[in-house]
């Protein structure tokens, strides 16, 4: 990049870059970094991008997220490239995975959806039915359910 | 009993969609439902389900789904327990979980009819006991699609290849939903007639193409009886309509007559799942074409080798008293 770096590097943690534009407080919000964490955090919105045009770069110091949590954006960004970072270096690289089903990640969308009673307790649960095309069903009622519905549904 | 959290999906026990059953588990179905005939007429007693405990939990309304299900588990010897959400503390707003609960507990088995779609295969998620599903919300019906299928066969003597034509409300109705999905996997060509506004999902729609055979959809009931070998009449149904003003433009929309079937095949059927509103006009009734009040008997037998082969029960060759 040959205008100046907008954040500093980090020591230790985990860079989650090529988030698309936008997207990356509700990456915060499903990661549980957003509120009440000591960890320092580095937010860049919008700035261009080689690959996706534009997107979002998400630092998060001191700490290391895992796959399993890291499979919880796989709603929102698919493509998001995420590095471990111990002492300035990159340790790891992480892709973001579309499980077969996602488990507690989002609610089924479909209003009469046995899901939409808040007080039943088992987890919401959907079904990855195909990848490419991506189609995600309810694993209860069955509906299919578009990624921007379900980004609307995210728990 | 389960503790709080998910079982691990349904076994083959339960059956919640016609995609828990294989094209020859459910010809091995329809061959038991046939041996089962003279113990659902009543002429033979064969206590197959003696010491067994049904759960016939309603939670919607019903006749022949629940009457069919309990006479088939009592002309088999087993017992039936009933729940329906008035005079329940389902009325008091206990959970479907808490409730199902319960049944893991009182029965060995439980049929759910539930007005929310996916409650039937939620229900099989959170307890041990098989699960058959008899209509969740406007999802599946797969026993309703069994007793369809049994009656077809009955008529026609094979499943393969036929021309069936599904008419009325294709959106909301679990019915059609179920057996359409069964239907093309034996080759059926499928007419599918109903008003711009209820037409078959999309998803479904997809769903059948992507079987090797034709998926027409239309507006026109009468330029598709003469090819027919089955049509399948359904009610408009009220009951699952957000909307009132959407309803009453659709109501009334489909009405057969025996004037209609002036130019049908000689072995046609017609087919309903009940209650009928208008759509078959009782002169239909005493035309050899009409199989609606022997499709509705047809639940008890079908039922019974549902019931026996979620319980783990062999009908026999030769079923006798």
């Amino acid at each position: 990049m040959s205008e100046m770096r907008r954040v500093t590097a980090i020591c230790n943690g985990t860079v989650v870059d090529h988030i698309p534009a936008g997207k990356s407080l509700r990456v915060m919000q499903m990661l549980g970094v957003s509120v009440g964490r000591s960890n320092p955090i580095s937010l860049v919105m919008n700035v261009p991008s080689g690959k996706i045009g534009r997107k979002d770069v998400l630092k998060i110091e001191d700490r290391e997220l895992t796959q399993e949590e890291l499979d919880r954006l796989a709603l929102i960004a698919p493509n998001a490239s995420v590095a471990i970072i111990r002492n300035y270096s990159v340790a790891e690289k992480r892709q973001i995975e579309l499980g077969e089903e996602l488990v507690n990640i989002a609610r089924c969308t479909f209003w009469n959806c046995i899901t939409q009673d808040p007080r039943e307790p088992l987890p919401h649960k959907l079904r990855v039915v195909s990848k490419n095309p991506l189609e995600i069903r309810c694993s209860y009622c069955g509906r299919s359910q578009t990624i921007d519905q379900l980004a609307e549904s995210i728990i | 009993m389960s503790a709080l959290g998910f079982v691990g999906g349904h076994g083959m026990s339960d059956l919640i969609t016609m995609d828990d059953l294989s094209n020859d588990e459910i010809l091995e179905i329809l061959d038991a439902a046939e041996r089962l005939l003279p113990v659902a007429n009543g002429d033979v007693y064969a206590p197959l389900l003696q010491g067994k405990v049904l759960g016939n939990l309603f939670f919607e309304n019903s006749t022949r789904t629940r009457m069919s299900f309990e006479s088939a588990m009592k002309r088999l010897g087993g017992e039936v327990v009933n729940l329906s959400s008035v005079g329940s503390s389902v009325a008091k707003g206990e959970t479907l979980y808490d409730t199902m609960q319960m049944v893991d507990g009182y029965s060995d088995i439980a049929v759910i009819r539930h007005p929310r779609q996916g409650a039937a295969q939620y229900s099989a998620d959170a307890i041990g006991i098989p699960i058959l599903n008899a209509g969740d919300g406007a999802g599946n019906h797969p026993t309703q699609t069994m007793l369809d299928l049994f009656t077809i066969r009955q008529a026609h003597g094979t499943l393969d290849g036929l021309n069936v034509v599904l008419v009325g409300d294709l959106r909301y109705g679990r019915t059609t939903h179920s057996l359409s999905h069964a239907l093309v996997r034996f080759g059926a060509k499928l007419t599918l007639v109903s008003p711009d506004s209820l037409r078959m999902p999309t998803e479904i729609v997809g769903d059948l193409q992507s079987y090797d055979t034709e998926v027409i959809e239309s507006e026109n009931l009468s330029g598709a009886i003469a090819d027919a070998d089955v049509i399948y009449m359904t009610r408009i149904q009220k009951e699952r309509f957000p909307d009132e003003d959407e309803y009453a433009k659709v109501a009334g929309i489909y009405k057969m007559t025996v004037d209609d079937l002036a130019g049908a095949k000689s072995g046609m059927i017609v087919m309903h799942p009940l209650p009928r509103v208008d759509e078959i006009d009782p002169s239909v009734d005493s035309t050899e074409h009409a199989r609606y009040f022997q499709q509705a008997f047809n639940g008890v037998p079908i039922r019974m080798a549902l019931l026996c082969r979620s319980l783990g029960v062999e009908v026999p060759k030769e079923v006798s008293g």
